[in-house]
């Protein structure tokens, strides 16, 4: 069966539970289409600010650590119920998202998931051989640097908080925000060069 | 209800077959680490998936095993996993 045609399987199951639950009163069609709104309105670029901010504000980056949701919630992003815990790199640690039992996936920060964070390959190797993974993303690791993978298997949701690349020195929030890409809060790249 | 273990503890994770929904990867079970951060009190998702919304909350923590425990042949000896782990999961490792 390809991929294509999964897809048209779980569509049909979709609008058959979604017109179940409404004609049950359970939700009403307007509701669905806001929820679907609102993660659509969701990208990177929410998480990309918090990140530059941690980069820009020491006492920001503290208080990121110790309660991920309270700290976004200062910069006016609503998240709703996320329990996002942000694992900081460091000279010597890489850090590493995934989410071997489904795909959890801090969506009202970063919106939807990539394709291939759900597949089963990437899900099966991050836990398993990370560094031949970030290889094949493009990301060769130092051997000194320590790799350090998160499955998310319960209620939290991890966030990668990237070093600040060299050379930004001059930059300033905005332009540091516009280098923080998707997969560098995943963990499967670093920041882009200024 | 308290958390049991703390930051720093060492803990094996129970290796026991359940069948339903668990959030205990199968990989993880009968392997020690140590408690890396105290999440909080959560409901249960062996209860929530079932429609038990009522049971009691269950300490949920992150613990971090060295990946070579996990896995001999992973790459190298400073990798490692964090996991999220319920503390009815959990066992208390040494004294």
């Amino acid at each position: 069966m390809s991929i294509e045609a999964g897809h048209r399987d779980f569509e049909a199951l979709e609008q058959a539970f979604r017109e179940m639950l409404v004609a049950r009163e359970v939700l009403t069609e307007r509701e669905v289409v806001e929820r679907a709104e609102l993660l659509y309105a969701r990208t990177p670029a929410l998480g990309a600010r918090v990140v530059a901010r941690a980069w820009f504000d020491p006492n920001f980056k503290t208080r990121l650590l110790a309660d991920g949701s309270a700290a976004v919630r200062e910069l006016g992003i609503e998240v709703g119920t996320l329990k996002l815990v942000v694992v900081a790199d460091e000279e010597r640690v890489h850090n590493l998202i995934v989410c071997t039992l489904c795909s959890c996936y801090p969506r009202m920060l970063l919106g939807l998931p990539p394709d291939w964070y759900k597949s089963v390959a990437y899900r099966a190797r991050a836990v398993r051989e990370p560094r031949r993974v970030l290889a094949e993303f493009g990301l060769i690791l130092p051997d000194d640097v320590a790799v350090r993978v998160h499955d998310s298997t319960a209620d939290m949701r991890y966030m990668v908080l990237p070093l600040r690349p060299a050379g930004t020195e001059n930059r300033n929030e905005a332009e540091c925000a516009a280098l923080v890409t998707r997969d560098a809060m995943i963990g499967v790249a670093l920041p882009g060069a200024p | 209800m308290s958390a049991r273990f703390a930051p720093g503890d060492s803990v094996r994770v129970a290796h026991r077959g359940v069948a339903g929904h668990v959030r205990t990867p199968q990989y993880i079970r009968g392997r020690c680490g140590v408690v890396e951060q105290v999440h909080g009190a959560f409901r249960n998702p062996e209860h929530l998936a079932y429609g038990i919304r009522n049971g009691p909350a269950v300490e949920l923590y992150r613990v971090r095993f060295p990946l070579q425990d996990v896995w001999p042949s992973a790459d190298s000896s400073l990798d490692s996993l964090d996991v999220d782990l319920y503390e009815h999961w959990l066992e208390p490792v040494g004294a």
